[in-house]
């Protein structure tokens, strides 16, 4: 008997340690450990056993039983990771083929233009001001300086509704708005759409977006003017960007300047984007008239205050280098889409 | 304004390099534009006598010339016909560089050329510049310049720096203006030289003319001159080459004449023919009734009480500032002339040249308000040129009419004003050493400052601050930024922050950001097929535009939207879905503005695009903006649209009432043909404030539920036209306080449904917020349901 148990366990454990799947498992279970199974079978002949033998050959069915027991669970646990490790590699699949998209729109490059402005902007404790598009000629000509009939009025191609109606040249009507409705401080950037009579061309637009900025406050200096440009350009440009300031003439600050950067292109040393000249302008700015102040009824011996105005075409086209500003217009999805 | 170096040198030493020049002219304001440098490219030409010529042994049209440059003779072959022995020629040596490249020793049909005789074309010159010369072939020097001599140097090559003359400054619309201001940037000397007129015709001024102005306030000073005995000719090269670089056309010798002083001083200037000037009397005035002029130019022009005119005893005899009259127009037979320095008022001179169409050298001057004190210096370098050139002689005496008398202003020097407005810290001494060299009077006892006359522009503290800013230089003072200051929050307005909310949600939907110009063409409300009196027709007219097409502001953004489609439909882009955030402008009545109308425009064709999709992306947009009581309407009228696929939108304002949001929906085929659109287009928009108006970013948590929900589902049948939205209204009224949540999950049309009916069919969720429900409790409700379904559509249950 001792040798027939010795027997079935090294035929079980021989079967275990040859089968493939969790079925075979099973009926081996059933084979030796079942209600009929080998052991059973054999135990049930215990009672023709001696009172010596019964205890030795009831221990040894229980280790036979045990050791069978937890070899099965071995197995179990061998098969099921066989069949884990079988699955996941039918189940392999090419992970360099393309990347199932959904689609979310793009943003327009010039509202990212405008936003990181706005964001900068924001970031520098300015309120986002706006207004109308058309506007009287009071607050885009009269107010800023430049009366009717004014040679200033040459610089910027007005489209005309009516004698005392225009579509803005600039946002600074908005300025006028502001300022003639709160009282200083102020500091607030005037986004928006503005017209010119320009042909559309590779360059030109007669609808294009401007910002423009205007802080009044006591004690503000030309020096912060020439900070907060440099901060600016710095954030939007890169680290390293420098800025110039030109003397210039705008009949709304005093004194004026226009803005060069360091060009993107090159840092500065000249290439085709700026022409050689190592500088790219992208700015127009001052310090607040007098009359401009005097006009929104605030003290120029008390406040003063400084303006600035940028194009952002320019600086999208500038930053992308898109060539043709027409792109920016026609809204073909395999532009919009590089975004 | 174009100004010859040598020509500012006349008043000012610069002898730094030309890019150091201009970069200093620059950052102190006077911006350069760029530098044409004539004798560029142009190296080791000099002058050449021609002492022989012989035909050439192998070719008829070349000839062998010995040609003598000063050092030496060479041997220069040519083919051009219009030399002759003893003609003075540019040369181009061997080794010269030229515009078209290097002269090299050659041969030409075995014979050896030593050279080149250079046409103008070569020397990369023009006939403005050098008229005498021959249409083709070489240029032939006038006289006899010195043999071996640079031919920049005899022919005034010259470097020309053009200038972006900002409106504050016509002073710099001169070559003087420019030469202070040079001397002021570079710290040289300005100095005219001293102008004499000899008055060789002797006789007074007041025997000839006499002047008066009938109109002050437009004319603040007339000042004239008489020359006699004139002879009209050509003017001098160098006159003429000077003019020329300057950017203008040589004419004769007085209109040069008057346009080089022009040019020179700033002051434009005019001459009559005095025998034309009826009553030997100029008289400044405006136009009487139904006054007309034949201008120089030969046309008639009308004019407007505003316009200041020259005259005579009896006639107009000029526009004051913009044009002479054809009537005293200085001819080949003209002997007297009279000349006129004159200063007008600005605005009125700028409106008429505007009016007249015709802007001039002349009147880009007057109408930026000129120097006053400028007149006469300006009318005495134009007797000496006369003279100089023996154009005339001039009668003694000057008539000088000046009702308005310049008076010198004086502002308070404050230096610390100065520093504290900059932000600097810039020494009084440097701010004085500045002011006098741009010829401002300083007073340091009283403490005052006094611009030139020429300065018009200076008028308060923020004028001086500017010169003593652009002479420290711009870039040299301190950035700072904004501090110690009172400290401000920046943040965007609610409506910025439902812009950005509409914006993302778009994004999120696979909707692209298009931009649009805000213009319209008359035409688009056609090809909408939008009714005559359709109000989108009543739009704000631009009166000067761009051309037809722009000559409206848009009332409508649907046109640009199928533009933006059709666009890439035309271009093969199988599926495109576009939005856009914009205005359209809708006139006011009784308002001088329009109103001006945030719209949301979504568009698309192609891939998933159905009306369904469009209209989930609004439903998309309602839920993102937090507007939770809205409904689609059919709408069967807009011409526009397809009858049969379009809703309005209506959401529930602040004052609980359903207002009028948008619309969306398949745009017509005729339309989408109009705009080459593909057949399903469809098109969503929406008024911006009106959503905001409805909008929330309040949000209140909700328990999850503890209890589970039961689902039913429910199929009936129905007519075929009957709407949707009707019947789930009436499950909700009959559903009872568990019904949570109702689902279309079908609609079917097609067998086993009889003709003209659909089968709907709905998932119904009940719950109960405190216990488990029972079927009983659902059924209670269902049937309830159904009734109400039979009772109000004939439905049947299916
Ligand atoms: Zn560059």
């Amino acid at each position: 008997m001792k040798q027939q148990l010795e027997a079935i366990r090294k035929q079980a454990l021989d079967k275990l340690a040859q089968i493939s799947d969790l079925k075979e498992l099973e009926e081996i279970k059933v084979a030796y450990l079942g209600k009929k199974g080998e052991l059973t079978r054999i135990l049930k002949g215990m009672g023709a056993l001696s009172a010596e033998e019964r205890p030795i050959i009831g221990q040894l069915a229980n280790d036979v039983r045990a050791d069978l027991e937890e070899n099965i669970a071995n197995t179990r646990a061998r098969l099921v990771r066989e069949e884990r490790d079988r699955k996941l590699k039918s189940e392999i699949i090419d992970v360099t083929l393309p990347g199932k998209i959904r689609a979310i729109g793009k943003k327009h490059p010039l509202t990212l233009v405008l936003d990181e402005i706005k964001d900068i902007f924001l970031g520098m404790g300015y309120e986002i001001a706006e207004g109308p598009e058309i506007e009287l000629d009071y607050n885009n000509f009269e107010a800023l300086n430049i009366p009717k009939n004014h040679p200033a009025r040459d610089t910027q191609d007005t489209f005309y509704i009516s004698d005392n109606v225009v579509l803005r040249t600039h946002t600074s009507p908005v300025q006028i708005r502001h300022m003639q409705s709160n009282k200083p401080p102020i500091r607030i950037i005037c986004p928006g759409r503005v017209y010119r009579s320009d042909a559309v061309d590779a360059t030109h637009s007669p609808v294009f977006h401007q910002v423009e900025g205007l802080v009044v406050d006591k004690g503000v200096t030309m020096g912060d003017l020439v900070g907060t440009l440099q901060a600016f350009a710095k954030s939007i440009f890169g680290e390293n960007t420098r800025i110039r300031l030109r003397p210039h003439h705008f009949p709304f600050t005093e004194p004026s300047a226009e803005v060069d950067v360091s060009c993107w292109g090159c840092g500065g040393v000249g290439c085709r984007i700026c022409k050689g000249e190592g500088w790219i302008e992208i700015l127009g700015a001052g310090m607040v008239h007098p009359n401009v102040l005097r006009e929104c009824d605030i003290d120029p011996d008390i406040y003063s205050g400084f303006a600035f105005g940028m194009g952002v075409e320019r600086i999208t086209m500038g930053k992308f280098g898109i060539d043709d500003m027409r792109l920016l217009f026609e809204n073909d999805i395999r532009f919009l889409r590089q975004f | 304004m174009k100004a010859p170096i040598k020509w500012l040198s006349d008043f000012v030493n610069i002898n730094v390099p030309i890019k150091e020049y201009t970069e200093a002219m620059t950052l102190s304001g006077s911006k350069v534009e760029g530098v044409e440098d004539m004798g560029r490219d142009i190296e080791k030409v000099v002058v050449g006598k021609i002492l022989s010529m012989e035909r050439h042994p192998n070719a008829d049209k070349l000839r062998i010339c010995k040609v003598d440059i000063g050092s030496e003779v060479l041997q220069i072959v040519t083919g051009a016909p219009n030399v002759k022995e003893g003609d003075y020629i540019p040369v181009a040596l061997v080794g010269a560089k030229l515009p078209g490249g290097e002269i090299r020793l050659s041969k030409l049909r075995g014979v050896e050329s030593y050279g080149m005789m250079c046409s103008i074309d070569e020397l990369n010159l023009t006939k403005d510049y050098l008229p005498d010369a021959p249409d083709y072939g070489v240029y032939v020097f006038k006289g006899t310049p010195e043999l071996g001599a640079d031919v920049k140097d005899v022919l005034d090559l010259d470097k020309v720096v053009e200038f972006e003359i900002t409106s504050n400054r016509p002073d710099c619309l001169s070559i003087i203006g420019l030469a202070r201001e040079s001397a002021a940037v570079l710290g040289e000397t300005f100095k005219i030289p001293k102008v004499e007129v000899k008055e060789e015709a002797g006789g007074d001024i007041n025997d000839f003319v006499s002047i008066e102005i009938k109109n002050p306030e437009l004319c603040y000073r007339y000042t004239a001159r008489v020359v006699k005995d004139v002879k009209i000719g050509p003017s001098p090269e160098w006159m003429q080459r000077r003019l020329a670089a300057a950017g203008m056309r040589p004419i004769n010798n007085i209109v040069d004449i008057t346009n080089y002083v022009m040019l020179e001083y700033g002051q434009p200037m005019h001459a009559f023919d005095l025998e034309q000037v009826q009553g030997r009397k100029i008289v400044v005035r405006t136009p009487e009734e139904g006054e007309t002029i034949r201008t120089l130019d030969g046309q008639d022009r009308e004019l407007d009480p505003e316009m200041l005119l020259i005259c005579d005893a009896n006639r107009p005899i000029g526009v004051a500032g913009v044009m002479g009259g054809e009537n005293s127009e200085i001819t080949e037979k003209t002997s007297t002339i009279l000349l006129e320095s004159a200063t007008f008022n600005g605005s009125s001179i700028r409106r008429t040249a505007k009016k007249m169409g015709l802007r001039s050298e002349a009147s880009i001057r007057f109408e930026k308000g000129l120097d006053i004190e400028n007149a006469i210096p300006a009318l005495n370098r134009c007797a000496q040129l006369i003279e100089l050139l023996g154009a005339g002689k001039v009668v003694k005496g000057v008539i000088d009419c000046n009702c308005k008398q310049y008076e010198k202003r004086v502002l308070k020097f404050e230096p610390e004003r100065i520093n504290s407005f900059l932000g600097t810290e810039i020494e009084t001494a440097e701010m004085v050493r500045i002011f006098k060299s741009l010829e401002f009077e300083v007073d340091e006892k009283n403490m005052t400052v006094s611009p030139p006359s020429f300065r018009n522009d200076i008028v308060e503290l923020a004028d001086l601050c500017e010169e003593i800013a652009r002479f420290y230089d711009y870039n040299n003072i301190k950035p700072t930024l904004l501090s110690g200051k009172e400290s401000m929050q920046g943040r965007k307005t609610y409506k910025q922050k439902m812009e950005d909310v509409i914006r993302n949600t778009m994004y999120a939907c696979g909707l692209n950001e298009a931009y649009t110009f805000s213009f319209a063409s008359p035409r688009v409300f056609d090809t909408l097929n939008l009714a005559k009196d359709h109000p989108l027709r009543n739009a704000v007219v631009i009166s000067n535009p761009l051309g037809e097409d722009f000559s409206l502001m848009r009332t409508t953004t649907i046109p640009d939207m199928l533009k933006s489609l059709s666009t890439n439909y035309n271009r093969n882009n199988p599926e495109a879905a576009l939005f856009e955030l914009s205005y359209v402008y809708i006139p006011t009545d009784g308002k001088e503005l329009p109103d001006e109308r945030e719209t949301l425009t979504i568009g698309m064709y192609g891939g998933t695009s159905d009306f369904y999709e469009i209209k989930g992306i609004m439903e998309e947009l309602m839920e993102a903006m937090g507007i939770k009581e809205y409904e689609f309407r059919p709408e069967k009228e807009e011409a526009c649209f397809h009858p049969g696929r379009t809703a309005k939108l209506f959401v529930k304002d602040k004052n609980n009432k359903m207002v009028y949001a948008g619309i969306l929906g398949e745009i017509h085929p005729d339309v989408a043909e109009n705009y080459e659109c593909p057949n399903r287009t469809y098109v969503a928009m929406a008024d911006v404030a009106v959503l905001i108006d409805a909008s929330t970013t309040e949000k209140q948590y909700k328990p999850l539920p503890k209890f589970p929900a039961i689902t039913r589902d429910l199929a009936v049948v129905v007519d075929a036209e009957l709407y949707v939205a009707q019947m789930l209204q009436t499950i909700k009224q009959e559903g009872g306080e568990y019904l949570e949540d109702v689902d279309v999950f079908d609609v079917y049309k097609g067998a086993q449904v009889p003709d003209g009916k659909k089968s709907v069919a709905f998932s119904l969720s009940f719950r109960a917020s405190d216990r488990t429900l029972k079927d009983e409790d659902v059924n209670i409700a269902m049937d309830r349901i159904l009734k109400g379904l039979e009772k109000e559509f004939d439905a049947q249950r299916r």
